[in-house]
């Protein structure tokens, strides 16, 4: 039972899960929450904070529920997975580890036109900023490479480098698909269609149609609650898992259209409260450990 | 003499940062050689994605040996400023040297500097280019990042070659050390490269597939693209800011050329190409199948960094995909945003907030759809816009069909205030949301495809014109109502709740919105009161905030009667600066719009302007204006109103007030009838008589030219003043002992001042 790496979807996760896991990588799991993006799980954001070295590899669904399209869309879902890399400190070689985990998964480049080009990331919610690229292949956004400078609002000692794939997208295109449900899931027969669609359309509807939405406004302000409750009892970590909690359904609040233009500030500007609150509180927790063990660091 | 190499690779520069990035080094490169007393004959700076690099030729291989000397305190001085003295010049006490100074002994640092190896104060140089070098943003990264002080960079740096001749220059910043190695293209070349001196190194990056001079990139992008764009049958469109774009994302640039499907054609052209350019970088052609003009081709040509095995056909395939896509989602935008009216989308206008002051841009698109609908009502914009066809042409007339001939006030009016109420709408709309800079242009497109008629569209369509000077100028009547009514409501609404600009701060970009109306008026002949129209325009304001809870704090914080002066005059500023570039003088401006009596109408008065310009550069404007100071300086000295002042100070606040009262006009005349009985009482000298003579024909003849805008006219009648007021100033006395006399002649000449200022007020004009 080989594995060709340059066909199925479960087979690009595992080559790059070999690949970097030979790079020195922690193959972690996804988190178990429901997040907008990779870089809300602890392992990158909470991480990246601090001294201590961390190099870390994993898939997290991504939960974008304003994104759905009921499964009618080619290459648009409201569930979908990234690849998520992070080296603190960020190493030397890191844009050749990255091109090698390329050729890994089958696309070479004298090939194909990869480029590098400008896209500097920032997430407001997480006070988080970075600087970096969209990696390009033959004019497709396939990754997202960035050199965080700033989380929480902390400037990042040392700086991590991380590095987001789009793995539907680079399966699509290395299978030479054009519709995302048509991807080869495994190699034999069963297709993401087959995973995902129906997840697609009756998630889309409840997103964007079913969704109670007294009871969301209900959990928004629930899940702060306990943030703050996490917080004034010294469980950042805790915390941290509330605020992304606030922020997916403030995610879903959006889809179900009933926070107006004026209130949409107020809400994130209450989801990045959060947020910062938490890394401040990781940050403050940690902080003498880290300083007596790395005599070279401070916050 | 040698020649001078330094390069520093880094991971991918933006390529917005190139040009910046060149100048810089180049200006840190200079500062040190200018503090080390070095000039290179010449200095070449590169740049690719990857590296920056600087050849600078013609060095000396040392410097010249100087001898500085300082001059310190004279023997005696405190200790303090000894000290003081040798610790600034950073000599010892024993080693200064004392010299007589105009009779006082003086203390002397005498520092000779030995010439310094070349090679030696560049090793110097690169570490402080480096630490001083600014970017629009730097980054800090890898194991130094620990602390906050490490280097920053653009991204990484990585590398550093630095040759002076075949020498290297040693220098190690944070932890990167010069050498003769780089690197070549990231895919073409694997392994290293040795560099023998500046002279090999272009050559040897061509070799491993980088061509570092900048300018030969853009130049192979440019003349690449024209080639298979015209291979295919096709021309390429231009576009010089996506050449620099691509030369500074490649480093070995292949131009090539691609299709998409041809069904995406029927999508707005300029949706295509601006998705291509924004997002994709893509250049895109035109051709002309059916000779009826060119027009958008399913062609794109995007700008690869490699040469592909396959000569780019896996490369051009990937490409259309993405670019298929993109098209697909601007194809969904335009049929989901069809599917609604633009009356529909107009709704969404309530949701956003145009000023918190001034409520919704629906708020604000109710105000403008009066204001429109006002502008032609009020036969300021009006059915045949264009008089005499003086800046009209043909293919104008052709551009804006059945828009002006033949189309009524009432039915204009209409046009107008629905245009004006659905111009906004596409603000809403998912493609604008996508791509802010189609505003109008979508709005306009919406309105054809749901059957508004062709003026109301291409009125949505123009009615941000002009944006900034050289932009076009709306010359159909719907838009030029709906464009001048959204840029006075923008004015004078921002007027009226205090947000004005004031020196380089203009946030609201109500400078432009003036200019904008300017050059509506200007184009189209408009005969628009300022003043009038900023009224009405305030009124518009003030009335949507009535029935509210702090309507009284309101209007008696925003105070409209402050309006009146304040609009015109902000029109006055932004004309000068306007006709600046006419070669208008601003003094000339002022002494028209400035008169006491002034009207706030800018075509009628921009001719006077213009006709007093050149009046006044012929000999009878500059004598006259020679005579008219002497006249006011008299006055002034004599503190001598005339009959017209005499009136103004008998009590009433405002005597203009009164000028068109029938009361206060017989009351003006039964003095003039006083004056002129007393003017019989003696016999005028001659001169005298003939410049009472001139007066009596050229105040009529000025003021009548005036009323008919023949300005020529009225010039020629100030003209046959001036040899009377020289003739009268040669030969007449003013200050005479009689003192009947003298009030007579006074009058003469404030009745003389009275009759220039009918045309303009010259003590405002210079010279």
């Amino acid at each position: 039972m080989d594995r060709n790496p340059q066909n199925s979807f479960q087979d690009m996760i595992l080559a790059l899960h070999d690949f970097w896991s030979a790079n020195g990588c922690l193959i972690l799991q996804p988190y178990d929450m429901r997040m907008g993006a990779g870089t809300f799980h602890t392992a990158t954001t909470l991480r990246a904070l601090g001294p201590e070295p961390w190099n870390a590899a994993f898939v997290q669904p991504c939960r974008r529920p304003t994104d759905g399209r009921y499964g009618e869309n080619p290459n648009r879902l409201q569930h979908y997975y990234q690849y998520q890399v992070i080296l603190k400190p960020s190493p030397p070689d890191i844009q050749d580890l990255y091109l090698e985990s390329l050729r890994v998964i089958g696309i070479d480049p004298l090939k194909h036109d990869i480029r590098f080009v400008e896209d500097d990331w920032e997430s407001p919610t997480l006070g988080a900023w970075g600087l970096g690229w969209e990696v390009w292949c033959d004019g497709m956004e396939v990754t997202q490479f960035t050199y965080f400078q700033q989380m929480g609002g902390f400037d990042c000692k040392p700086v991590a480098g991380e590095l987001t794939y789009g793995l539907e997208r680079l399966a699509m295109y290395i299978q030479g698909v054009d519709n995302v449900y048509d991807l080869d899931f495994n190699g034999r027969g069963v297709s993401y269609g087959d995973v995902f669609l129906e997840n697609e359309k009756q998630m889309s509807k409840w997103n964007f149609e079913v969704a109670e939405t007294d009871a969301l406004f209900d959990l928004f302000n629930k899940a702060e609650a306990e943030c703050k409750n996490a917080l004034a009892n010294e469980v950042p970590i805790a915390a941290y898992e509330q605020a992304v909690e606030a922020s997916h359904i403030f995610n879903l609040l959006q889809a179900r259209g009933v926070i107006s233009v004026q209130e949409r500030a107020s809400y994130m500007g209450r989801v990045r409260d959060l947020a910062r609150g938490s890394c401040e509180a990781h940050m403050a927790k940690e902080a003498l450990v880290w300083a007596e063990k790395y005599p070279e660091w401070s916050a | 003499m040698s020649d001078f190499l330094l390069e520093l690779r880094s991971e991918e520069i933006p390529a917005r940062m190139q040009a910046g990035a060149r100048a810089e080094l180049e200006k840190l490169f200079q500062r040190e050689m200018d503090s080390a007393g070095i000039s290179p004959s010449g200095i070449t700076v590169w740049s690719t994605p990857r590296r920056l690099a600087l050849i600078a030729r013609g060095l000396p291989e040392a410097t010249q040996a100087v001898s500085e000397e300082l001059k310190g305190p004279p023997v005696g001085a405190p200790d303090q400023a000894l000290e003081g003295f040798c610790r600034k010049a950073g000599v010892d006490k024993a080693d200064l040297e004392t010299r007589d100074v105009k009779g006082r002994a003086t203390y002397f640092a005498v520092k000779n500097i030995p010439g310094r190896a070349t090679r030696d104060l560049l090793a110097e140089a690169i570490p402080a280019i480096i630490r001083d070098f600014s970017w629009p943003k730097s980054m800090r990264w890898g194991g130094a990042s620990i602390s906050t002080e490490s280097l920053r960079w653009v991204r990484p740096l990585s590398g550093i070659v630095a040759l002076l001749g075949k020498e290297l220059v040693e220098c190690e910043v944070h932890g990167v050390t010069s050498g003769w190695v780089t690197l070549g293209h990231r895919f073409h070349h694997l392994g290293d490269i040795t560099i023998g001196s500046a002279a090999d190194y272009a050559e040897k990056l061509r070799a491993c597939h980088v061509v570092v001079d900048h300018e030969e990139r853009q130049d192979l992008i440019r003349s690449g693209a024209a080639k298979i764009a015209s291979e295919a049958g096709l021309k390429l469109v231009e576009d010089e800011g996506l050449v620099i774009e691509n030369a500074g994302l490649t480093e070995w640039p292949v131009p090539l050329l691609g299709r998409f499907e041809e069904d995406f054609l029927e999508v707005p052209p300029e949706t295509i190409q601006l998705t291509a350019r924004v997002n994709q970088k893509y250049f895109v052609c035109e051709d002309d199948v059916d000779g009826s003009g060119a027009k958008l081709a399913n062609a794109f040509i995007c700008t690869a960094n490699i040469e592909a095995e396959d000569g780019g056909a896996r490369v051009v395939d990937g490409n259309r995909k993405v670019l298929a896509a993109r098209l697909s989602d601007a194809r969904f935008f335009w049929d989901v945003d069809r599917k609604k009216t633009l009356a529909e989308h107009a709704k969404g206008l309530e949701r956003i907030t145009f000023h918190e002051k001034l409520g919704t841009v629906a708020d604000k698109v109710e105000r403008v759809a009066k204001l429109a609908r006002w502008l032609v009502e009020s036969d300021i914009v009006t059915p045949d816009l264009i008089r005499g066809g003086a800046s009209s042409s043909a293919a104008e007339e052709n551009h804006h069909p059945g828009s002006g001939a033949g189309v009524t006030k009432e039915q204009l009016a209409d046009m107008a205030e629905q245009a004006a109420r659905f111009a906004k709408a596409d603000l809403v709309t998912e493609m604008v949301g996508e791509f802010p800079e189609l505003q109008g242009l979508m709005g306009g497109y919406y309105a054809r495809a749901e059957g508004l008629p062709d003026a109301v569209a291409d009125a949505i369509r123009d009615h941000y014109k002009p944006v900034g000077q050289g932009d076009e100028v709306p010359t159909a009547p719907v838009a030029v109502a709906v464009s001048l009514a959204d840029k006075l409501d923008t004015l004078v609404s921002f007027f009226v709740i205090k947000e004005r600009p004031t020196g380089s701060k203009d946030p609201f970009a109500l400078r432009r919105a003036a200019l904008g109306i300017i050059e509506l008026i200007l184009k189209n002949e408009i005969r628009l009161e300022i003043d009038y129209a900023a009224a009405r325009a305030a009124g518009l304001v003030f009335r949507q905030h009535e029935g509210q809870t702090d309507h009284d704090e309101w209007f008696a914080e925003h105070n409209i009667a402050e309006l009146y002066r304040a609009v015109p005059d902000f029109f006055v500023d932004r004309l000068k600066v306007q006709q600046r570039q006419n070669g208008i003088r601003h003094d000339i401006i002022d002494a028209v719009f400035q008169l006491s009596e002034r009207k706030d109408e800018i075509v009628g008065n921009l001719a006077r302007v213009k006709a007093l310009q050149s009046f006044m550069e012929t000999e009878d404007g500059a004598n006259l204006l020679a005579g008219y100071k002497r006249a006011a300086n008299i006055l002034k000295k004599e503190d001598w109103h005339g009959i017209e002042g005499e009136i103004a100070r008998t009590g009433e606040e405002d005597p203009l007030a009164l000028v068109d009262d029938p009361d206060m006009k017989a009351v003006i005349d039964a003095k003039m009838s006083e004056r002129h009985a007393k003017e019989l009482a003696y016999e005028p000298e001659p001169a005298e008589k003939a410049l009472m003579d001139a007066l009596a024909k050229s105040e009529p003849a000025a003021a009548a030219a005036i009323d008919a805008e023949d300005f020529s006219g009225a010039m020629a009648a100030l003209a046959a003043l001036r040899a009377p007021i020289d003739r009268f100033f040669d030969e007449v006395t003013v200050n005479a002992d009689e003192e009947n006399k003298r009030a007579h002649r006074l009058d003469l000449l404030a009745a003389f001042r009275a009759a220039v200022h009918k045309v303009a007020d010259f003590s405002r004009i210079e010279g």
